[in-house]
């Protein structure tokens, strides 16, 4: 099947086979990898993108219901050279290390700081607590966090 | 000996510098293994045995190889060269021969378009088993059908163990091993098997170079290294395997024994198109080796002052259906058994035993995390029975320089142990927090299940140490290339695995140190254009890149000074000290040094536990760790809280979980890592004491704090429960119902 979708604000196409998630289809068929495939279950968050500004895992989310929505992914959020302030305080914090978790991790830092702009430590840890990371131990995302907020 | 705080600088040594990588990282830019792509590129996907152990009669592809979009399917016999491969000892199949002897073991391979089309050829393909019974109880591994009567570890001057399904077995005889106490603790701890669980499952694309060769782009560990295994196995020269390193998603020792190497190679080179392979989940627990589960006898004996006079400890782990590195996990297990501790007397004994289980080997910590954990409750049970304080039976005991540790190594480098616990002990943790409080800050979370009347708070403390670098006279060597233009630019070509650590980072900063330039660029990461770094493993990267770099920098330097104006290129290989094996019947050094130089942390926790509802809140860490010299002050943080998290994991809620064989939870829903809510704010101190000998003085920085947080998690939860907790991880009914 043929789907239509926004991506970062331009429309794009693809052929679709059914089975096909929104993620494989922004990986594989659309040219945005910046959304990770790591555990396929929505356990990880690697994958978090925003559909119609919803923040959503997009490995549960099948190609064909994006169709006529609007998606956000990682690769939207700078202003051409310059970094989205949550991106500048993850580079800033030392919130990166392997990087693996970091796309899904500043989408989820962009929706939370958009619901809530100064977030309280408790409620940094719980809306990051679907996004996993295996190198940093969390502390220096929670910084990128406070200081994004800051900012 | 001072405490660092991050200065903001040009980046040079020492300074806090952001890494060169974040901002494509951050953008989503970043290309790991999983998201390259190349025209006419196919999808491979690997068939694995559904069987822990079982005979294979007869592998059918007939119906898998007519699917509409397969162009390959392959069997082991369509391995051109060498069948088998493995880190150290050649015991492992490319492709499974006639038998399986594990769950998960590669059987066949299928290239298809489309990944989807591949995995359903894969189901096609039609694999005739006899099911045998498996090894599955490592205790009774030595008395059970040999897994492997060929004994590929034998013959390399280790132990001669006639018994079956024997990796390794070393024994350490230090002094007097029937040396008495005035008193005696015991105990038996056990140690469930660890995932490395990094993000990014493992992934690569082969790309035939169209001349007979291949060119790999994967996540690796260890390039050079990968490529010596690879060749074999497509009776290829060296030269006719280029491995690039492809964005690695973190390792943590994961990579080091081969994935998809071999089999994208295989079908690259058959079909004549690019293949990419990319795990799932649920494969890569299958993929790669894991932590070895453990069984650990204890007997310290001590005077009634609390100087320890004799160790007494037996460690089994279970190796199981490799090799891998088993051997080198065995020795070390044995070398930090006793922890950084004195001990004029001590029997150890360590045995690796091959099972039908999922195979073990390399994982942050390394063989030191499971007997940190036995030897730090022995000292805490000891502190208790002599009624000493136990971070003051720590310092009476603790190692320094000048002393001789079990193998009979004397320590000559920095080992500043007591500082390393006294600042530890030192920190303070947060006043305890009243009740009732935000249930989000309870153990349990927004379960909303009570108000906290079960909550019981305890602190613990632990020590640990393990070595840095390659042990036991490996030849440890890394190389580094500089090249220098007349412009004054300058670009390092070094094959140091990227694997989140930050190497590349310490790989500038060295540079720019020694060649006084800010125009420093590092070129791509590879086989074809340098020598072997070694592996991104045994917290040696970052001491062996910065000695390579820094010695090719001054080499270029003095080279430069030779012929001014001229472009420069020179390459140096860098060397650490010469180690040397254990005496294989008295586990004693048989050189100087079995061990190069080590590196300590001492941790102090805080925990809360519900017992009425078995779960736990880890509410503050501590950590002072001995890192000779901070690079990169916020990226030795950054390596103290990871690796403190996954001993956190390991002792509350990871480990992979087999019946007769089978992992059931091979999912992030059925594995739990700590998340966010998991881990509490860490208090790292730094350490800096120099090592004489390393490149500015450096040590590793991340395996010490991995190795010593599960032992001091669970001190916490002892000491809130007063239960033993002889087993990690702790399960909710091991700390319900006081």
């Amino acid at each position: 099947m043929r789907i239509t979708v926004s991506v970062n604000g331009e429309e794009h196409r693809a052929d679709c086979w059914e089975g096909e998630s929104l993620l494989y289809a922004l990986r594989e068929k659309l040219g945005f990898p910046g959304a990770k495939n790591a555990c396929e279950q929505g356990e990880c968050g690697s994958c978090s993108v925003l559909l119609d500004g919803t923040l959503v895992c997009a490995c549960l989310v099948l190609a064909a219901q994006a169709d006529g929505h609007e998606v956000t992914t990682v690769e939207g959020l700078a202003d051409g050279d310059r970094l989205h302030p949550v991106q500048q305080a993850f580079v800033d914090a030392g919130a990166v290390q392997c990087g693996f978790c970091t796309p899904g991790l500043v989408v989820a830092t962009v929706d939370l700081l958009r619901r809530n702009p100064s977030p309280s430590d408790d409620e940094i840890r719980e809306a990051l607590s679907g996004n996993l990371c295996r190198c940093t131990g969390y502390a220096k995302i929670f910084d990128a966090v406070r200081l994004a907020a800051s900012r | 000996m001072t405490q660092v705080a991050g200065r903001l600088g040009v980046g040079e040594v020492g300074e806090l510098v952001p890494r060169i990588d974040a901002p494509p990282k951050v953008r989503g830019e970043f290309s790991y293994a999983s998201d390259l792509i190349a025209p006419g590129m196919l999808w491979g996907h690997t068939l694995r045995s559904p069987h822990a152990h079982a005979a294979v009669t007869a592998i059918d592809i007939s119906e898998a190889v007519s699917m509409a979009g397969v162009h390959a399917v392959l069997t082991y016999e369509d391995v051109p060269g060498q069948k088998t491969y493995g880190l150290e000892f050649q015991d492992q199949p490319v492709l499974a021969i006639d038998r399986v002897l594990y769950h998960g073991e590669p059987v066949a391979l299928v290239a298809a378009e489309h990944p989807e089309q591949a995995r359903r050829a894969a189901e096609c393909i039609r694999v005739s088993y006899e099911l045998l019974e498996p090894v599955a109880d490592m205790e009774r591994a030595t008395e059970l059908l040999d897994l492997h009567p060929e004994k590929p570890t034998a013959g390399h001057g280790y132990f001669d163990d006639p018994r079956p399904n024997v990796v390794r077995h070393i024994e350490i005889h230090h002094g007097d091993v029937a040396a008495q106490g005035d008193v005696t603790v015991s105990g038996v701890y056990e140690v469930g098997s660890q995932d490395q669980a990094f993000l990014g499952p493992e992934s690569g694309l082969a790309v035939p170079d169209g001349e007979g060769g291949v060119d790999i782009y994967v996540a690796t560990q260890w390039l050079h290294v990968d490529r010596a295994q690879v060749a074999p196995c497509l009776d290829l020269p060296l030269e006719q395997v280029r491995i690039h390193l492809a964005g690695v998603g973190g390792a943590f020792g994961g990579r080091e024994d081969l994935s998809m190497q071999v089999h994208g190679a295989l079908l690259a080179l058959h079909t004549g198109r690019p293949v990419k392979i990319v795990y799932n989940r649920e494969e890569s627990f299958t993929g790669h080796v894991h932590r070895h589960p453990a069984r650990i006898w204890c007997e310290h004996r001590a005077t009634r002052d609390g100087k320890l006079v004799n160790v007494r400890i037996k460690i089994l782990l279970d190796g199981g259906a490799y090799a891998s590195s088993s051997t080198a996990v065995t020795s070390n297990a044995a070398s930090f058994a006793v922890g950084p501790y004195e001990v004029p007397n001590a029997l150890i004994e360590s045995t690796a035993v091959y099972t039908n289980n999922p195979p073990c080997g390399a994982m942050r910590g390394f063989g030191a995390v499971q007997t940190c954990f036995a030897s730090e409750a022995q000292m805490d049970k000891l502190a208790a029975a002599l009624g000493i304080d136990p971070i003051e039976l720590r310092l009476r005991n603790a190692l320094k320089p000048g002393d001789v540790l079990p193998t009979g190594q004397t320590i000559t480098g920095s080992l500043p142990l007591a500082e390393t616990i006294r600042a530890a002990a030192a920190l303070e943790p947060p006043p305890a927090e009243e009740l009732p409080r935000d249930i989000l800050r309870l153990p349990g979370g927004a379960g909303n299940t009570t108000r906290g009347e079960g909550v019981r708070r305890g602190v613990g403390f632990a020590v640990g140490f393990k070595n840095i670098a390659y042990s036991e006279g490996f030849d440890d060597s890394c190389a580094a290339r500089v090249r220098l233009a007349p412009d004054g630019s300058a670009e390092i070509h070094c094959a140091a695995a990227e694997v989140g650590q930050g190497v590349t980072g310490v790989i500038l900063q060295v540079a720019r140190t020694e060649l006084r330039t800010d125009d420093v660029r590092l070129a791509p990461i590879q086989t074809a254009t340098v020598d072997s770094a070694g592996s991104a493993s045994a917290s040696r990267m970052t001491w062996m890149a910065a000695g390579a770099v820094r010695d090719a920098c001054r080499a270029a330097l003095a080279e430069q000074e030779r012929r001014p104006g001229e472009a420069i290129d020179v390459e140096r290989v860098y060397r650490h000290a010469p180690t040397t094996p254990l005496h294989p019947q008295t586990g004693q050094i048989t050189g100087e040094r079995a061990h190069v130089a080590f590196a300590a942390c001492a941790m102090k926790v805080v925990a809360e536990v519900d017992v009425d509802l078995g779960l736990t809140r880890i509410v503050w860490i501590g950590a002072a760790q001995d890192v000779g010299k901070a690079v990169n002050p916020q990226q030795v943080e950054g390596q103290i809280e990871g690796g403190t998290a996954q001993g956190l994991g390991l002792a509350l809620m990871e480990e992979i979980q087999t019946r007769d064989g089978l992992i059931t939870n091979a999912s992030f829903t059925d594995y739990l890592i700590p998340t966010a809510l998991d881990m509490p704010p860490v208090t790292s101190v730094l350490i800096e004491d120099p090592e004489p000998g390393a490149p500015y003085g450096v040590k590793g920085v991340g395996e010490p704090p991995t190795v010593v947080s599960t032992a001091a998690i669970v001190a916490a939860l002892r000491d809130a429960t007063g239960r033993a907790l002889e087993r990690v991880p702790v399960r909710p009914d091991d700390i319900i119902g006081l």
